[in-house]
């Protein structure tokens, strides 16, 4: 299966259709959030048409629709992913939320004084803010592992970090700066020998490529949904179901509890003890249908489009002048990513005049300061591809970059 | 938006900015950054008899910014410390001929005037408002 197996896609996400300027969309800013095909769109307006209704609780007729097209997605998404059960399957607003999750209700319970975190330099804010807080509030000290100028992790002092009082351990499974893919099972697997707790983040990777959670072996997994063809404003978290079960809620109110007196409750059972008040049903459900959608591409298939636009882009893009692609030497890439500095032109202004021509990249630190000082540079501008990204794209962008050079120079 | 906010003018300061660089024993200094670009302008203004006398900016960033800088620069010798505190960022966008910059880009054309601003309120010691360059 190739690029032209994907080619028709375009008509499956509505946005395509519009017209901006006069021209058709070209959009590479896929990494930020994901355009939404038309399957995923009708769930959302069909439940509110259909269904709309409370969950969990309802005797009528369509609060059990509902509630079966709630927890059928849960279940769709477990085995997209291969949980042990969709019991382990939190439904957060997104990864963010995820994150504060843990370091609310784990954190705060398991680490003490003197104790340690480990996170990478390739962290997303999301990934890196909620840590500092939690660390300041108990007095943890935070180690980073390290990274090298091509994009990848310095792993061979890990044993140095693990030993430094490390409890838990939090890195991306997948830059969302660089497309680098981490080797996240065997730094788990080597964080497990000295009993350390491990938070995998998933935004970038589970969009782009099939992922095993029993095999990655992660105690923690955290992925937004807007970021593989769902709607915003639902992600998840997945833990091992002892982690989840020994764990207090993040949030307390209605739906996550068995029994309230007044003056004390029992919670309910997992995962619903951690989701407190009407959830994001609808969101769930978009979510269920994305998923679904990716599924019939096959994710081994996605991962082969990305690869394959990626090569084009880099054959393309060797006959520009002083164009650097940051990370380029690391052959370990979802390809989903280009990350590139171009001669000395600042990134908002090539964000700008393609945006003259349509084309939306992402510039700027990416919600990764820590990673741009490493990489020397303020800002870089970041043309990331998906499923429903081909080569006319590719082509539109290079024009769209000599367009830059004229125009400044 | 689009490259229709690259004005002759614009590129012109951006290619050749004026008075770029550092002033020693500068009356008034300050600097400040984007957050969210990492654009950084950095102003140094010699008064004499509270009128400015000479004026350098400094810093990095896109061509928006820089040109602002530049030709904000160049409106500002022979004002007094109070024409400065009250120089306004329509009197600069009106300069920049660029009054459709879009929410995005603003804050780069008005980091300049932020900067100023900083600087000529630190000097007269009053406080500084919530949004000093509107």
């Amino acid at each position: 299966m190739g690029l032209s197996n994907f080619h028709d896609i375009k008509k499956d996400f509505p946005i395509f259709s519009r017209q901006i300027n006069g021209r058709n969309l070209v959009y590479l800013d896929s990494a930020a959030t994901t355009q939404k095909p038309t399957e995923v769109i009708d769930s959302i307006t069909s439940y509110y048409k259909n269904c709309n209704s409370n969950i969990h609780r309802g005797i009528y007729s369509i609060s059990i629709e509902a509630t079966e097209l709630y927890e059928n997605a849960r279940n769709t998404i477990a085995k997209f992913i291969n949980a042990n059960s969709p019991r382990e399957l939190v439904f957060t607003r997104n990864a963010t939320e995820a994150i504060n999750l843990v370091s609310n209700a784990w954190i705060s319970a398991n680490l003490k004084e003197g104790d340690s975190i480990i996170l990478t330099e390739m962290e997303h804010h999301s990934n890196l803010v909620p840590w500092q807080i939690i660390a300041k509030k108990l007095k943890l000290k935070i180690n980073f592992i390290k990274i090298q100028p091509d994009g990848g992790l310095i792993l061979d002092n890990l044993e140095d970090l693990f030993k430094d009082n490390a409890k838990f351990l939090s890195l991306t499974h997948v830059s969302n700066v660089l497309g680098t893919i981490n080797p996240i099972k065997d730094i788990i697997s080597k964080a497990h020998d000295y009993g350390i707790t491990t938070l995998v983040d998933a935004a970038q990777s589970v969009p782009h490529m099939s992922v095993d959670v029993q095999n990655i072996d992660s105690d923690f997994f955290v992925f937004s949904g807007h970021k593989m063809l769902g709607p915003s404003g639902i992600g998840v978290l997945h833990a091992k179901k002892d982690i989840l079960e020994n764990m207090e809620p993040f949030l307390y109110g209605g739906d996550m509890i068995s029994n309230v007196s007044l003056t004390e409750s029992q919670w309910n059972d997992v995962p619903w003890k951690f989701e407190a008040g009407t959830p994001n049903i609808v969101g769930a459900i978009g979510l269920g249908k994305a998923v679904d959608y990716l599924n019939n591409l096959g994710m081994s298939n996605v991962h082969k489009h990305e690869q394959e636009l990626y090569s084009y882009a880099i054959e393309r893009f060797s006959d520009l002048k002083e164009f650097k692609i940051f990370g380029f030497e690391n052959k370990n890439s979802t390809g989903g990513v280009i990350s590139f500095s171009y001669s000395d032109f600042h990134p908002h202004d090539i964000a700008s005049i393609l945006d003259g021509e349509s084309i939306a990249v992402r510039a700027g630190h990416h919600c990764a300061q820590p990673l741009m000082e490493k990489l020397g540079v303020p800002a870089t501008t970041r043309a990331s591809f998906y499923v429903y990204n081909d080569e006319s794209d590719i082509d539109k962008l290079f024009d769209g970059l000599q367009k830059v050079r004229s125009v400044l120079t | 938006m689009s490259d229709d906010i690259y004005k002759e003018i614009i590129l012109d300061h951006y290619r050749n900015p004026r008075n770029k660089g550092k002033l020693d024993g500068a009356e008034i200094s300050a600097q400040d950054n984007n957050p969210v670009c990492g654009d950084r302008i950095a102003i140094d203004i010699k008064l004499e008899d509270n009128v400015v006398s000479d004026i350098k900016f400094d810093g990095e960033g896109c061509a928006i910014s820089q040109s602002s800088a530049s030709i904000l620069t160049d409106m500002l010798v022979g004002k007094t410390v109070d024409e400065l505190s009250k120089f306004t960022k329509d009197e600069l966008l009106e300069e920049l001929g660029t009054p459709s910059l879009g929410p995005a880009r603003i804050k780069c054309a008005l980091l300049s005037l932020k900067v100023l601003k900083i600087g000529t309120y630190q000097y007269l010691g009053t406080e500084l408002p919530d949004d000093p360059e509107n």
